[in-house]
């Protein structure tokens, strides 16, 4: 593989391109929860909900090296966007998706001027304020938000005026998953263009990169922006299924739960967020029972776990005993 | 008392708590560059020690140097076991790693100790508040700022005046030069890194009357202490307290005078302070 990545920068792109039975098995499988288990198409909503914000994490923080604290702030700038317009009357989801996207989009736009200029504990300083900041705006801002209640009034219309929300979460399942598979095929071919290979130049070496005549700057803005979009549409689509919008979609929490599902899963790797999401919702899920209090002792260990015992996340694990198994036959 | 100077005397109180709060970091992040979100937790656990020693009949001043030494012990536990194998490791790996200690601690806290707020019993002359000059001011408040006052003052003499300071110093503004000439970074380091959580715990322990405890001590006064920190720029100690200063003044003031956005305010200039200062005010790098 080397010999080819120094020969024809082309066929090493198009080889990563190329799909492998693994991942369409995991498309499919993500089809299952329809036959296998239609009580908990609900749950499954949620996790398509939380891989989808997982993956817009990734693209800065796996691919570019940005790490966010805040990055709730363009969730739930999408969030609010889907659920004011609603609210004021056009229920109908998929232009709501749209104009929420590109609402934290233009959000994420202003922003990355701010963010491609810093690095390191400014960088995540920054992140931190910029996500506090506007929490405790939509917060204050009451008469638009309904602060501490929640945006109440909500109303989304059927999906291409056939499908509507059920109880059941089929609608719900089937939105979120449709728009999750749409934007990761997006990504996929993204970060397999030369685009996504200078990204992953910045991030290891961006004094480098800057040498040899990449646009450093520009590239963070254009991915921080299209990252925002994608977090802005999981928010969206959270509002619209969910009819409802708390200020917990900008809170703390949020940013720190995606980053901990980034972590689990195994960053720069596109399914590394998702397998995190799966598995971090679901344990959730699980222990829901308990106090959500207790809930943080495990997740707290699990974070120190794999820090110190799978530095790559658990794909990052996988792969490796992948490699030991190969190599040992 | 005209609000203004009540403000004031407050904010600076607060402002106080916040230093010892933070110093410890400001410290241990300008040397190592190691970034311990988890510092709080050891002010947490300060304040908790104080609490569980009072309820044993213990007097408050016995139980401020118990805490100082029940952070000191936990930092140094934690810095062995786990932060010693992360310096060379990435900012995201580090912030990780310790946020899953804070939220361990919470849980622990929780678990222990419930969610309510821990009252404490502070000694009679500790209590009320003095006439002076025509204003009112309350004795733990005089306290809390004396305290802090001693504090610094006795940390800026160590680290300007002793051999250790001086390897502080040293360490802090070139850690390779300093390993080159023959300082011990890693034990000076262990050191310092008790000291600084030493007196977050104390912090959490003086903490109590002014600010409550409840697990979530460990989240909310992170933000703060992440704020002075950079704010004040690393390794600092005059730039943490001039910080922290700003930060109590301006919080108490916001939340005192503009009390719909007041909290907007506080991180509006924590944010463009750090853009245009990244850092920190008085920092070099």
């Amino acid at each position: 593989m080397t010999s080819t990545t120094l020969a024809e920068p082309r066929e090493y792109l198009q080889a990563q391109m190329r799909w492998r039975w693994g991942e369409i098995a995991f498309w499919l499988a993500t089809l299952l929860p329809f036959i296998l288990a239609p009580d908990y198409l609900l749950l499954a909503s949620q996790v398509a909900i939380a891989a989808l914000f997982v993956l817009s994490l990734d693209l800065i923080l796996g691919f570019a090296g940005i790490v966010s604290l805040g990055h709730a702030a363009y969730f739930g700038t999408g969030a609010y966007t889907a659920g004011l317009i609603s609210k004021w009357g056009w229920g109908e989801p998929l232009t709501g998706l749209v104009m929420a996207a590109a609402a934290a989009g233009l959000f994420g736009y202003v922003t990355s001027f701010i963010i491609a200029r810093f690095r390191h504990l400014p960088l995540i300083m920054i992140t931190l304020g910029i996500g506090l900041l506007l929490q405790e705006s939509a917060n204050s801002a009451s008469w638009l938000t309904g602060g501490f209640d929640g945006l109440q009034g909500i109303h989304t219309w059927p999906i291409l005026g056939r499908f509507r929300f059920d109880l059941y979460g089929y609608t719900a399942y089937g939105y979120a998953l449709a728009g999750l598979f749409l934007i990761f095929l997006s990504a996929r071919r993204l970060i397999h263009s030369p685009f996504g290979l200078a990204l992953r130049g910045i991030r290891d070496n961006s004094q480098r990169m800057r040498a040899i005549g990449a646009a450093t700057h520009s590239h963070i803005r254009t991915i921080y922006t299209i990252a925002a979009m994608i977090a802005g549409a999981a928010g969206a689509i959270l509002a619209q299924s969910t009819e409802t919008v708390s200020l917990e979609v900008l809170g703390f929490q949020r940013s720190a739960d995606v980053l901990v599902m980034l972590i689990l899963g195994g960053t720069g790797r596109l399914y590394g967020g998702l397998l995190g999401a799966v598995v971090y919702m679901v344990a959730r899920d699980q222990f829901s029972g308990l106090n959500p209090q207790y809930w943080y002792f495990w997740i707290g260990l699990l974070l120190i776990a794999v820090v110190v015992v799978l530095p790559n996340g658990l794909l990052g694990g996988l792969s490796l005993l992948a490699r030991r198994a190969k190599a040992q036959s | 008392m005209p609000p203004v100077f009540g403000v004031l005397f407050d904010g600076l109180a607060y402002g106080m708590l916040l230093f010892l709060l933070s110093v410890g970091l400001s410290v241990t992040l300008g040397m190592m560059n190691f970034v311990n979100l988890a510092h709080c937790s050891f002010a947490m656990l300060g304040g908790y020690v104080t609490v569980t020693l009072m309820n044993l009949g213990w007097p408050f001043f016995a139980t401020l140097p118990a805490a100082f030494a029940a952070a000191a012990a936990a930092s140094v536990l934690l810095e062995r076991a786990f932060f010693r194998r992360f310096y060379n490791a990435s900012d995201l790996e580090q912030c990780l790693l310790t946020i899953g200690i804070v939220f361990v601690s919470i849980a622990a806290a929780a678990y222990i100790y419930g969610t309510d707020q821990q009252p404490v019993q502070l000694p009679p002359f500790l209590r009320g508040s003095i006439a002076f000059a025509g204003l009112n001011f309350a004795v733990y408040r005089l306290f809390l700022i004396g305290m802090a006052l001693i504090i610094t003052t006795v940390l800026v003499a160590t680290l300007e005046m002793t051999r250790f300071g001086a390897q502080v110093r040293a360490a802090v503004n070139n850690q390779r030069m300093a390993r080159g000439l023959g300082i011990d970074v890693d034990a000076l380091f262990a050191v310092t890194f008790a000291l600084g959580s030493g007196l977050a715990g104390l912090g959490g322990a003086l903490a109590i009357d002014l600010v409550g405890l409840d697990p979530s001590f460990a989240f909310t006064y992170l933000i703060y202490v992440l704020i002075v920190v950079s704010v004040g720029g690393l390794g600092s100690i005059g730039g943490s307290l001039a910080a922290a200063m700003l930060l109590g003044v301006s919080d108490i003031a916001g939340k005192y005078y503009v009390p719909a956005i007041g909290s907007i305010l506080i991180y509006l200039v924590m944010t463009m302070l750090i853009m245009l200062r990244p850092a920190g005010i008085f920092g070099r790098r």
